[in-house]
């Protein structure tokens, strides 16, 4: 079995108007099983457009990325679907919770378009909610959450349909700086202790302090890729 | 799927309920349609039925058949002026044409009826017997006048509810009575049951009747002997009409000796002519609400696909939230197809409420009557549910087939 996720010579065109413009040029990259990673790297590096490749919300104009052993450049829009629906949690810098939706609801989302019975979506979404320390809110709507608890909503929405990877973008982007360490140390309890996979795209330094691998992407192409050893955590 | 739809419906609900002026606003259309519609089928039922009872008070299946115009040096005269039937003619159909259960005949005028002191205006009709029958009088009290009444041209008559009215006093019995009709003295032996209007309006209860062969030779006069104002004939069944008009043109024509290529000297009339006379009227009304009806669905229809538009573009980010967590296309496709149809649903219900209202109001405020039926309230409530499915299939599949990376960048 190989590893999580194979990325190979990864090119992404973009073209707006007459320009074109390169997003990624030649990425390749692995990923293994229980990584907790950080993609680094200026705004318009192309990080951005590598994690929606990799979480098939994206697809590359050439190259190929293998999830688990399937290639997902050959799926169809439902097929994706199912691998972001079963394999993928993603967490954005805003949130992006449905608004006047309890916080229960929304992170039933997923389960919900898995088809799974009201019981068991109500049943897991309650506990991912716990699993993120946030028992007690599930009646809560987002107008009514601090902005931490939010982004742990959106986290427990990720992990509630129990995926191989965790993609945050820019996780911390719009929390202050105790939120951001809150966040961090659920995202980091969830790697340590369940093994859970989790790739962290970021532009700051103190972010990507916490990971134990990191890859700094300039203008669409990997120039640093390192194991760290942990100092903080 | 049974907890996906269930979770959709509530979840259109909230939304709806969220922005009810905006969703009142958006049905609006809808329940003005809906409404129109089930108002104009209650009164278009509500007419046929009113116009369906006053032809039935003719009397059931009836042969009307009255002479033609005469032509005087190039002048036409109205229908009936001509003296074109007779006796031997209502006497001859019977025995030739085995459909009709019965026929008889009369001729009117308009004279003074007096009583004592009192006199009024009234169509006398001289009948024979058979008359009754057919146009199916009953009796108030008294009885009806018979064949051997008719062969001694008895001097009796038969009145009707407004003679009454107007020529005894209250509590007066008039059976019994003896009445003077220019000058020759009738025997009132019976009072008609009223029958109410005419589906042309006329009072069908103002009216005297006497034995044919007294008003013949006593009270009418006539031209000739047997010439007479107007044939009638009834079949058993509604069905065998048409085929019986056909056979009765046959016979007089035959009997008048008509050539090929001149005109019937008669007029053969049915009640189905007449209710469809009647109907006509009734059908101009409908044709007019419906398509006031038919407008207000389309431009309710085009309301809520213009909304929904406005609501996919509003919502576009949610969409790539629900896609990235897994959504495909089809789920997306039927929560929007789901809000149309729950907006399209709560504007039909409205609409069937006012619909109902509106035509109890006809009834109460114009006097028109009015039926609300149960087919018109399901069609009104599966066409707006038609409706809301219809317009809003654009926008449900514009919503469903956004890429998720744009629809999650959509500021």
């Amino acid at each position: 079995m190989g590893s999580l996720i194979e990325c190979r010579d990864l090119w992404k065109v973009y073209r707006l108007g007459d320009v074109q413009v390169q997003a990624l040029r030649g990425v390749t990259v692995d990923i293994q099983r229980g990584e907790f990673l950080a993609i680094m790297g200026a705004s318009g590096s192309g990080k951005s457009t590598l994690m929606n490749i990799i979480g098939c919300l994206d697809s590359p104009t050439s190259g190929t990325c293998r999830l688990s052993d399937r290639d997902i450049g050959s799926l169809d829009s439902d097929a994706l679907a199912e691998v972001r629906n079963r394999e993928i949690g993603f967490i954005f810098q805003n949130f992006n919770l449905i608004p006047r939706t309890s916080a229960l609801e929304n992170v039933q989302l997923p389960l919900f378009y898995r088809g799974l019975p009201l019981r068991e979506q109500r049943a897991r979404a309650a506990e991912a909610l716990a699993r993120v320390g946030l028992a007690g809110r599930e009646q809560h709507y987002p107008a009514q959450l601090s902005g931490g608890q939010q982004q742990r909503v959106a986290i427990a929405r990720a992990l509630v349909s129990t995926p191989s990877i965790l993609l945050a973008d820019e996780p911390t982007g719009n929390l202050d700086t105790e939120s951001s360490r809150e966040i961090m140390a659920v995202l980091k309890g969830l790697n340590r202790d369940e093994g859970i996979t989790v790739l962290v795209v970021t532009h700051e330094a103190d972010i990507a302090a916490y990971m134990s691998r990191e890859i700094i992407i300039k203008d669409g192409q990997i120039v640093t890729d390192r194991q760290k050893n942990l100092v903080i955590g | 799927m049974g907890a996906f739809l269930l979770l959709t419906i509530t979840t259109a609900f909230r939304i709806l309920s969220r922005n009810r002026l905006r969703a009142g606003l958006t049905v609006l259309g809808i329940v003005i349609g809906v409404a129109a519609v089930i108002a104009m089928i209650s009164i278009g039922e509500g007419a046929k039925a009113a116009v369906r009872s006053q032809v039935a008070s003719m009397g059931t299946n009836v042969i009307i058949i009255l002479p033609g115009a005469t032509t005087t040096g190039g002048v036409r005269g109205g229908q009936g002026s001509a003296v074109s039937l007779t006796v031997a003619d209502a006497q001859d159909l019977k025995k030739r044409i085995p459909l009709l259960t019965d026929t008889a005949w009369g001729k009117r005028d308009v004279m003074q009826v007096v009583y004592g002191n009192r006199n009024w205006n009234a169509p006398v009709n001289g009948i024979s017997p058979g008359y009754l029958t057919i146009r199916d009088w009953s009796y108030a009290g008294g009885l009806p006048f018979t064949q051997t009444d008719m062969d001694v041209a008895a001097r009796v008559a038969l009145v009707g509810q407004t003679v009454v009215d107007n020529l005894f006093e209250p509590g007066e019995e008039p059976v019994g009575a003896t009445i003077r009709l220019k000058n020759v003295p009738f025997t009132v032996i019976g009072v008609l049951a009223p029958k109410g209007q005419s589906s042309q309006g006329t009072d069908q209860d103002d009216i005297v009747f006497i034995p044919f062969t007294t008003a013949e030779r006593k009270v009418l006069g006539t031209q000739f002997l047997g010439s007479i104002g107007a044939i009638f004939a009834s079949t058993d069944l509604t069905e065998d009409l048409p085929e019986a008009v056909a056979q009765i043109r046959e016979v007089l024509r035959s009997r008048h000796r008509l050539q090929p290529e001149q005109a019937d000297d008669f007029t053969v009339r049915t009640q189905i002519d007449i209710a469809a006379i009647q109907e006509g009227t009734g059908q101009t009304l409908t044709v007019m609400l419906f398509a006031i009806a038919s407008i207000s669905l389309l431009v309710g229809g085009i309301g809520i696909m213009n909304i929904l538009l406005v609501s996919v573009t509003e919502r576009t980010k949610e969409i790539g939230v629900r896609m990235a967590v897994g959504a495909k296309r089809r789920h997306i496709l039927l929560q929007f197809l789901i809000e149309a149809m729950t907006l399209s649903l709560f504007g039909g219900l409205l609409g069937i409420v006012l619909g109902i209202l509106s035509a109890r109001a006809t009834t109460v405020i114009a006097g028109w009557p009015t039926i609300i039926s149960l087919e018109s309230i399901v069609a009104a409530f599966l066409f707006s549910l038609f409706v809301g499915l219809f317009f809003g299939l654009y926008p449900a599949n514009k919503a469903s087939r956004l890429n998720p990376i744009d629809a999650l960048r959509y500021e």
